[in-house]
């Protein structure tokens, strides 16, 4: 791993693109204890202020012709409501303020993660990992509670031939419980590997100080190679919190209607 | 040049494992152009499915971050 002070040596990266992603404390430099304020819960903090701001300052007026805000707060929420209507069912709509809660918590942390020197809470497996655990242990529980035992013929594929059931029975077993680490790792990997190739890219754009002869050619490459991707990012954030929320749909549906 | 053939190993490693997010843009790809040849013979089917479009994306997608989770962890972990 490159330290600071070798990558500038070496005529390198001056800082490293896994640099934005390390826990600090907002106030001094101590250690990081379970209950020190650190960037990640000052963010996470402005992420649920912001929420705030818009589905309950935003609807406060209740007017019958909504304002900007109110419309945004209400295409959000019939938005999420279709989709767990659509992918879960009626009786999924139990859950809707559950999945709305996901949805808006994930968009908003990685929508604020794209400001310059923002703090991204969901590039860390830590953060999506509790969120997506907290959905497969709920996935499991409402199932069971639901079916008893009936849940299990989930893994059982009665429209398969029955030799086969047997080895499809384990191979449901396995992606079911590979389910929260996927479900996790594609939002945390989504979210850091964008910012780190943006980091990587904004170490070449001071090209231009450092040697005029290859920067000149490097350094508009690199700003519009930042430019674009942040534009990508941008789609990337917002997809993501419709995929992990989509997903979360289907498990649940899984776990309402666990037959095939 | 110094280190040891650990890290040398881990950085060849992290390296080959970058070649796996080809077979997930390979995948990603796949599901999206197969979506558009069928969304163009039926356009009016294709708006109830874009759902099963970004779930179908999201599957092939983890695979190949779990291919760049590797190579990370060959260069922060090992």
């Amino acid at each position: 791993m490159a330290t600071e002070a070798q990558g500038a040596a070496e005529g390198g990266l001056v800082f490293h693109p896994m640099d934005q992603f390390m826990v600090k404390p907002l106030f001094g430099d101590g250690a990081v204890g379970i209950f020190t304020l650190t960037n990640v819960t000052f963010w996470m903090a402005l992420t649920v202020l912001a929420i705030f701001g818009l589905l309950v300052l935003g609807t406060s007026g209740r007017a019958t012709i909504p304002t900007r805000t109110q419309s945004i707060a209400e295409l959000a929420y019939d938005f999420i409501r279709k989709m767990v209507e659509d992918v879960a069912g009626k009786d999924g709509l139990v859950f809707f303020p559950y999945i709305m809660t996901l949805f808006l918590f994930i968009l908003f942390a990685n929508i604020l993660g794209l400001l310059p020197m923002a703090f991204t809470t969901t590039s860390h497996i830590a953060v999506t990992a509790v969120l997506a655990m907290l959905v497969f242990l709920t996935v499991t529980i409402v199932g069971f509670v639901k079916n008893g035992a009936g849940f299990l013929g989930l893994f059982w594929v009665s429209s398969a031939p029955l030799p086969l059931r047997p080895i499809l029975a384990l191979i449901e077993v396995i992606s079911y419980f590979v389910r929260p680490v996927s479900h996790s790792i594609r939002l945390a990997g989504n979210m850091m590997a964008g910012h780190a190739v943006i980091k990587v890219f904004a170490a070449f754009a001071p090209m231009i100080v450092i040697s005029t002869g290859i920067g000149l050619v490097v350094t508009p490459l690199s700003i519009l190679a930042i430019s674009t991707i942040y534009a990508l990012e941008v789609l990337v954030a917002c997809i993501q919190a419709y995929v992990f929320t989509i997903l979360t749909c289907v498990y649940l549906k899984d776990a309402l209607h666990p037959h095939h | 040049m110094e280190g040891d053939i650990v890290q040398m190993g881990a950085y060849i490693g992290a390296g080959l494992a970058c070649t796996g997010m080809g077979g997930a843009a390979l995948g990603v790809g796949h599901v999206a152009g197969n979506f558009l040849a069928g969304a163009l013979r039926n356009p009016s089917a294709a708006g109830g499915q874009t759902a099963t479009l970004f779930i179908g994306i999201a599957f092939a997608e983890a695979l190949g971050i779990f291919s760049f989770l590797v190579a990370l962890l060959l260069m922060f972990a090992v």
